[in-house]
């Protein structure tokens, strides 16, 4: 049945893997959910943010649908989206990758941040786009998350970042290594000033993304479904050759071993980080 | 096919058993060809010291592998005095693939933190290869925190293919561990220094690397990931990870071109392995020179020299 459904490079699916994820929209396009095979009109998902009415299967977001979900419509600034990756490495097709992505995605990089209000509450937010090499962490997504972590820290208003990465850019070797304790210093300085920090972990986000600013918030909310963990599914599977559980690396298996505060259905995202927000006063503590 | 294994040292060895099997034959034979043999001799020589010079960075990688490298408590033997083990995270248990303690460095008293593969089977499934656990970082977080109370320095050494790929270990939140230790290294107290003895890959070498210092054994290396995983993910073909060993470049001088490593320290030839003792008296004079240099800053100006050293890392374009 997988088989017939996903072709047949490979018998078992690895969900939240790279390959799963571009064949789940390559295949099937929006067209079909790929958790419970319904069909669902383009139309029909937009309305229902891109969540499948049957089963609830939360599809991939792109950055800016991510920010038309959470910001008051028509607040929000970006900034910094002049940033571009340069290929420091002379890695062998890095420039032919970046120029795919820009023009796959229209975006200049795998984030976009800026300032906006939710729900009437100013607040800096940062949202992956995974379309973007897998949201990866190089030195500009590196950079953009500092640069709106300490605009954060200026203006003393809360930061929510959506993360969604497959980890660091390695064609940027050590340097996108780096930005996990680049990214992680600078939350030390933003959380000594007293200020709220929310991650919303979305599908996937592991590696050197997970293993930093996305572990390191005050709370840490996930979406249904969503795959995180520090090793991907398929390095864990070579190195332990054994079966993984059926939930593994899941939200909800990180919600049980206590790694996320909350799951939220993404249909009451908004009203959960409004009632957040109001029970820090705003945020705003500085 | 990829070569596994360094075996320079052992063809050296080969070449010279039938070098002397000449000598030898040329002595029965009453042939005085002693020039030549000193010649010859040289050569070999030249051979040798040319090819550790010019190591490519897959041989680099293998080399900083070695089955005899020396690992990291043999240097924490070596360096310090009354090195006492400490041993638990206070949550889930004690991870052997990375080990810390308390010792006495030249007359200061020091914590000291490290990955630990073992030599041979047994000791290396005992270490878990030096793959840390999250109950690892967790017991490095609380090392460096009982540091930062009695104003102890930090010196760190580095020596782990990664964090361990597990389901305890997911379970258990490896992500959230190491991220942890990032953010708390990042703005401790006290000084902190660390070096690259082996192997640095990805964020479970990173988590030790936080520092103020960073100095590499010549033949150490420190990638964002294995060559040989970076190879099958980006170019779905782990055969090629001696490709990829160049592209990444992870050799101690490319780090230091980077801006990342700020000192090299130079192995003897063959490999730190081939000389120990020189090696490991080498890294204590530099360890300790850097030292005195950091005890002289005051805290507050260690932290933001920190901080600035790591903001300012990557390089992009804005316009």
């Amino acid at each position: 049945m997988l088989k017939s459904a996903f072709g047949k490079q490979k018998l078992i699916p690895i969900p939240g893997s790279r390959e799963y994820m571009e064949r789940t929209e390559k295949d099937l396009g929006l067209g079909k959910c790929p958790s419970c095979s319904r069909r669902v009109s383009e139309l029909e998902l937009k309305e229902n943010h891109k969540v499948c009415p049957d089963c609830q299967y939360h599809f991939s977001m792109t950055a800016w649908e991510r920010i038309q979900l959470m910001a008051d419509p028509g607040t929000f600034q970006e900034f910094n989206s002049d940033l571009r990756s340069l290929n420091i490495l002379d890695f062998p097709g890095y420039d032919e990758k970046l120029d795919a992505a820009v023009n796959q995605t229209g975006l200049k990089e795998a984030l976009v941040t800026g300032q906006c209000t939710i729900s009437g509450y100013p607040v800096i937010l940062g949202t992956m786009d995974s379309r973007f090499m897998m949201a990866s962490m190089g030195s500009v997504v590196g950079e953009k998350v500092c640069r709106a972590v300490e605009m954060a820290g200026d203006l003393k208003i809360p930061l929510i970042l959506c993360a969604a990465s497959g980890g660091a850019r390695m064609q940027e070797g050590m340097l996108s290594l780096m930005q996990m304790a680049k990214t992680s210093a600078v939350l030390d300085k933003f959380h000594r000033q007293g200020l709220l920090y929310m991650a919303l972990l979305t599908n996937p986000t592991t590696g050197g993304v997970s293993a930093s600013f996305a572990s390191l918030a005050d709370i840490i909310l996930a979406e249904p479904g969503a795959l995180i963990g520090f090793a991907g599914p398929r390095v864990i599977k070579q190195t332990i050759s054994e079966i993984l559980p059926a939930d593994f690396q899941k939200a909800e298996f990180m919600l049980k071993h206590g790694m996320v505060d909350k799951i939220v259905n993404r249909l009451v995202l908004k009203d959960t980080v409004e009632s957040l927000l109001r029970l820090h006063l705003g945020g705003n503590n500085g | 096919m990829v070569k596994r294994h360094f075996d320079y040292e052992e063809k050296y060895k080969n070449l010279q058993g039938k070098f002397e099997e000449l000598q030898e034959l040329s002595r029965n034979l009453q042939f005085d060809l002693t020039d030549e043999f000193k010649l010859m001799e040289e050569k070999m020589k030249d051979i040798r010291d040319n090819k550790y010079q010019n190591l490519t960075p897959w041989e680099k990688i293998l080399l900083s592998r070695h089955l005899e490298r020396p690992t990291v408590r043999d240097y924490i033997q070596f360096i310090f005095d009354d090195w006492i083990e400490l041993h638990g995270d206070r949550t889930y248990g004690d991870d052997r693939a990375v080990i810390g303690g308390i010792a006495n460095f030249r007359g200061i008293p020091v914590t000291v933190l490290g990955h630990q593969k073992g030599r041979g089977t047994n000791e290396n499934l005992e270490n878990n290869f030096g793959m840390p656990h999250p109950e690892g970082y967790r017991k490095v977080e609380r090392l460096i925190l009982q540091a930062e109370k009695f104003k102890r320095p930090v010196l760190t050494f580095i020596d782990t293919p990664g964090a361990y790929p597990g389901v305890g270990a997911e379970e258990r939140g490896q992500a959230g561990a190491i991220a942890r230790v990032l953010m708390t290294l990042s703005s401790l107290k006290v000084p902190i220094i660390s070096t690259v003895t082996g192997e640095g890959g990805s964020g479970g070498a990173l988590a030790l690397a936080v520092c103020d210092r960073l100095l590499m054994l010549s033949n150490s290396v420190f990638s964002v990931a294995s060559a040989e995983a970076c190879a099958s993910i980006i170019w779905k073909d782990a055969g090629r990870a001696e490709e990829m060993a160049a592209a990444l470049k992870l050799t101690a001088r490319d780090i230091k071109e980077l801006g990342v490593a700020d000192e090299i320290i130079e192995e003897p030839m063959g490999g730190a392995h081939k000389d120990f003792e020189a090696t490991a008296k080498n890294l204590q004079d530099r360890l300790c020179r850097n030292l005195k240099e950091l005890l002289a800053l005051e805290s507050q100006e260690l932290i933001q020299q920190r901080y600035t050293r790591l903001r300012q890392i990557g390089r992009f374009q804005e316009n």
